[in-house]
């Protein structure tokens, strides 16, 4: 550990300076091209209706300066239940694909068993294809559960949407844990769930973080499961709130901003924490 | 474990979740009513207006508006319907949409009920069986086709309601070089301007309303006859009267320009009618469809375009005949027109609509011969649906990308392909 | 691996590791597609009556002029989509995981989040957002243009048929070229320091430990980011749909494999939707992914395992 960390700092003064400010520079404007449209929205939100249309690009000032659509949107929607019915189902969903998808990775890169290739090409078969065509029969599926109209719905569906790709990609992280250190917990007696609990999950975290970020996006963006399943008065999720509320007010367009910048804060917020986890994952090293 | 925190909160989460999952499976109770639509425009008025009045009669009965985005619409109503989760009141698109949801056994045939002789059978025409036995929606409304324009810039530039084509093409000329506001505001980025706005606003002027409307459906004329190309030739010359960039332009676009009075004359549907009234500040105005020079009959497009059904798979049908009973009456039909100025009740009731521009919309009612959309009956029922070409080529048109000829050609080889009268 | 070589007990652990995944996925997620895909040996009558028709709906889709056209339409343009996606989010992907990589960069940590952000938007927002950035009718982008210098060039490239495609394709680059950098950069952190150490120590140049070391490294990685890019191009639909509707205008430029299959299935405006159509169209989705995940396991997963060697 401790040659890790110093010798990066000796090579540092190799680097030199210009190529610094260059990559410096890539990242700047490569940051700035990503940020740019956000940017747009969120200025336009507190401006009057005039204004955004006389120069989009302009800061609001004290002449243009308009709260009106916040006002409408808090107003005429529910923000704040859309914002925890998201929260519930992706949180919910996402601790499930992350536990269900290691274990099932687990099993089928640890172990030799009957039906092992098959039951990981079936999983396989699921990155390829959208879970969204088999929509009827899911549905169909769901109201026989009586289920229909539940947030449960929705986190069942996205579980079974987002299992193949965390198997696929956790078995190829725990294929590179080393086989000795499993090994040598068995020659100790160890048990296999306590290996799979205490060992080979704490190895993973970074591909968990990684698989964690990858399954939230879809999930929290998905508006054709909430439209089917849960539409219903109290279950509408955020991204499906907005999308009404911008079918319903389409020229209006300080509510429209207003709303995409309420369903753009609570993502970041909730990117900014995931991604404090996926930085200690990746950085922890624990795969080096 | 390393992980506890965020398994934690997970169990925490699923207890919240199964919480919310008992709550919400419980609100089936015995007359509730939802009604499943595509007007979200709508939603307001539904439940400011419309709900509560319909509870002053029917106190006992509670209703609950649900839309869905008008491009969402069709898919999650049928998917809705095969799952048995849709809801008990149905809005009716016009025609085979609805129909072959009545063909699957999803609609309820409503011949029985009370209210529905209050409609004309052209009113009902569009929703009720090719052998005309049975009705399975209850027509709402129809909207009406034209031109809304800006009074104040027609006054500034002292620009007078044209009658015939050619004092049309002047007029737009007249605004492009005496002035830097966007003549016709239309724009083709969402497609379906360009058929419903242009192709079908104009359009009856030349194939004569009904008459070419009936003639299309029994073979007798062809989409590549002189009067059905000769529409686009029309269409094909507002192109350099339209916004720059206006292939790009969006339904919204267009209607925030002409809004905001940048633009002189909006190809129109009477449903825009709510959105200028809460968003110009300028008086507005509407003319009809110019006729060809020489044409003393002017036609318009009176298009029957929304309806309600019940589900058959529905538990409160009593109650949803009651509500389509109401909706029947005078009062809704006041109520409905009034608060949605431009959306003109399909009942034979009077009633009296207080919106002047909706007023002078529905004056024309007397003064020209009224048709449907051309490709709404029957035409669109197989592939190519005629709808989808016509939304197809007429914005090619427009975009100066296809000829007159060309566009006439291609739908008539798309009606070809699976319809006998076109064979 | 291990248990197997002496006669052991039923193995429970197995059951308790696959089951709970397991029964999940598959009654959620492969019978109804199996379900669903099964629907594409049929065909329906005007009552929604269902008859077995085997291959029908195939022949028609690739050989009735009505459907093939469309249908290899929306495949070639499924193709240049994919292609743009090749040829620009993952190079910039691997630029960006690079440079983020190298070690002592100040910042690192936040460019990668900002970078990323755009990932996480719906299409709801960039559709938006997107739409109001190229409108000529607002003119941001073009005024733009005209700053530096370039004005001349700017049209509605949205609404053009020979650039709508391509624009939306980088739009789409726009929003998930943070994912190709993630996980290269996440590849890129797990090379063990001491073989980038020795490669500095015999004074290799920058580049040509990135060439020699990393590049190879990583490459399976790369190779995962491609099949997943084809993947998710092939299944893409959301975007094209936000921005440009169910009908792919203009003239079709934009419909990619997925609106043809939501068009079919669900039907559009006055078209009635066809559930058996609709299931033979999402089965030869199916079939095509598949194909080109087969391509890319026999052929070039294997060459880059020897490669490796």
């Amino acid at each position: 550990m401790l040659n890790q960390m110093t010798i990066p700092q000796k090579l540092s003064i190799k680097h030199g300076s210009g190529k610094k400010v260059m990559m410096h520079g890539v990242l700047m404007i490569y940051t700035f091209i990503a940020l740019f449209p956000i940017f747009v929205i969120i200025i336009n939100a507190f401006k009057t209706r005039k204004a955004i249309f006389k120069d989009p690009l302009a800061l609001p000032t004290p002449d243009t300066f308009s709260m009106v659509g916040f006002e409408q949107v808090l107003l005429r929607s529910e923000f704040e239940l859309f914002f925890a019915n998201s929260m519930v189902v992706t949180l919910l969903s996402l601790f499930f694909v992350l536990l269900l998808g290691a274990m099932v990775a687990f099993a089928l890169t640890e172990y030799k068993f009957r039906g092992n290739l098959f039951i990981a090409i079936l999983f396989a078969m699921g990155i390829m294809i959208p879970i969204r065509l088999g929509t009827v029969s899911i549905l169909n599926l769901m109201s026989n559960l009586n289920l229909v109209n539940t947030l449960t719905a929705l986190v069942l569906v996205y579980i079974a949407q987002g299992l193949p790709l965390a198997v696929y990609i956790l078995s190829e992280f725990i294929r590179q844990i080393p086989k000795e250190l499993k090994e040598a917990a068995r020659c100790d007696n160890v048990s296999e769930y306590k290996i799979f609990f205490t060992i080979v999950l704490p190895l993973i975290r970074p591909a968990l973080a990684t698989v964690a970020v990858f399954t939230m996006i879809p999930i929290w963006n998905d508006l054709w499961f909430p439209l089917i399943l849960a539409p219903g008065e109290g279950n509408q999720t955020i991204t499906l709130g907005v999308q009404q509320f911008i079918g319903q007010y389409v020229t209006d367009w300080n509510s429209v901003l207003a709303a995409l910048t309420l369903a753009i804060v609570p993502v970041l917020v909730l990117y900014l924490i995931f991604s404090r986890q996926l930085i200690r994952g990746l950085t922890s090293g624990a795969v080096k | 474990m390393r992980n506890t925190p965020l398994k934690g909160a997970g169990f925490q989460m699923a207890g919240l979740a199964l919480g919310i999952a008992i709550s919400s499976t419980s609100v089936q109770a015995a007359d509730w009513l939802v009604i499943e639509s595509w007007r979200n425009d709508d939603t307001k008025i539904w439940s400011d207006v419309i709900i509560p009045a319909f509870n002053k009669v029917h106190p006992d009965i509670k209703v609950e508006f649900n839309p869905t985005p008008p491009s969402d619409y069709n898919s999650a109503l049928s998917a809705k319907l095969q799952g048995g989760t849709a809801g008990d009141l149905i809005t009716c698109r016009p025609f085979d949409v609805s129909l072959s949801l009545y063909n699957k056994g999803y609609l309820e045939p409503l011949n029985d009920v009370e209210g529905m002789k209050h409609f004309s059978d052209v009113a009902k025409s569009a929703w009720v069986t090719d052998d005309g036995a049975a009705n399975f929606c209850m027509p709402m409304a129809s909207v009406i086709h034209g031109f809304i324009y800006n009074k104040e810039i027609f006054e500034e530039l002292g620009l007078k309601e044209p009658r015939t084509e050619t004092e049309f093409f002047d007029l737009l000329n007249t605004i492009k070089t005496e002035s830097r506001y966007i003549p016709l505001v239309m724009g083709t980025a969402d497609q379906w301007e360009a058929a419903t706005m242009g192709f079908q606003n104009v359009g009856p002027n030349y194939w004569k309303g009904e008459e070419g409307r009936k003639n299309l459906i029994s073979g007798d004329e062809k989409i590549t006859d002189d009067q059905y190309v000769k529409v686009w030739e029309h269409l094909s010359k507002w192109s350099p009267y339209m916004g720059r960039g206006y292939k790009g332009q969006r339904y919204s676009d267009s209607q925030n320009l002409f809004t905001l009075g940048r633009g002189a004359i909006y190809p129109a549907g009477s449903w825009d009618i709510p959105t200028f009234n809460e968003q110009a500040d300028f008086k507005f105005g509407a003319f009809f469809p110019p006729v060809p020079d020489g044409q003393d009959t002017c036609y318009i497009s009176d298009h029957t375009d929304i309806a309600m059904g019940i589900n058959k798979a529905s538990k409160n049908k009593k109650s949803a005949k009651i509500f389509l009973n109401w909706m029947a009456s005078q009062d809704f039909a006041e109520l409905y027109s009034n608060a949605l100025p431009g959306f003109f009740s399909l009942a034979n009731h009077k009633i009296e609509i207080k919106d002047p521009v909706a007023q002078e919309f529905l004056s024309w009612r007397d003064e020209c011969q009224q048709t449907i959309r051309n490709s709404y009956q029957i035409l669109s029922r197989g592939t190519p649906s005629m709808e989808n070409e016509l939304w197809n080529v007429s914005v090619q048109v427009l975009n100066g990308k296809m000829t007159p000829e060309n566009a006439a050609a291609q739908v008539e080889s798309g009606l070809s392909k699976w319809y006998a009268p076109h064979q | 691996m291990t248990t197997s070589n002496h006669k052991a007990p039923f193995p429970w652990h197995i059951l308790f590791f696959l089951a709970p995944g397991l029964l999940i996925y598959v009654s959620i997620s492969v019978y109804p597609l199996l379900d669903t895909l099964w629907l594409g040996f049929f065909e329906e009558d005007e009552s929604g009556q269902r008859f077995f028709s085997g291959l029908k709906n195939y022949q028609t889709l690739l050989f009735d002029a009505v459907w093939s056209e469309p249908f290899w339409n929306a495949l070639w343009n499924n193709t240049k989509f994919f292609i743009v996606h090749m040829l620009v989010q993952n190079p910039i992907g691997l630029m960006l995981a690079v440079l983020l990589s190298s070690p002592r960069l100040q910042w690192s940590n936040s460019y990668r989040t900002l970078i990323f952000m755009p990932t996480m938007l719906s299409v709801v927002i960039i559709g938006f957002v997107w739409q109001l950035l190229l409108s000529p009718i607002w003119g941001i982008s073009e005024n733009f243009l005209y700053d530096i210098g370039l004005g001349e060039y700017f049209d509605a490239w949205l609404g053009n048929e020979g650039t709508a495609l391509t624009t939306l394709s980088l739009i789409s680059v726009w929003q998930f070229v943070g994912i190709p950098m993630m996980l290269i950069y996440a590849s890129l952190l797990n090379i063990p320091d001491e073989l980038i150490d020795a490669s500095v120590v015999d004074g290799s140049s920058a580049w040509q430990t990135f060439w020699n070391i990393k590049l190879p490294l990583i490459l399976p990685t790369i190779g995962m980011v491609s099949i997943l890019t084809f993947v998710a191009n092939f299944n893409a639909f959301e975007l094209i749909y936000a921005v440009k509707g169910a009908l792919a205008g203009p003239n079709f430029s934009t419909d990619i494999m997925g609106t043809l299959f939501y068009r079919t299935f669900f039907g559009f405006q006055l078209q009635s939707g066809s559930i058996t159509m609709g299931a033979a169209v999402a089965t030869l989705m199916f079939l095509i992914i598949l194909i080109g995940v087969a391509i890319y396991l026999f052929l070039v997963q294997r060459r880059m395992q020897r490669f490796q060697l």
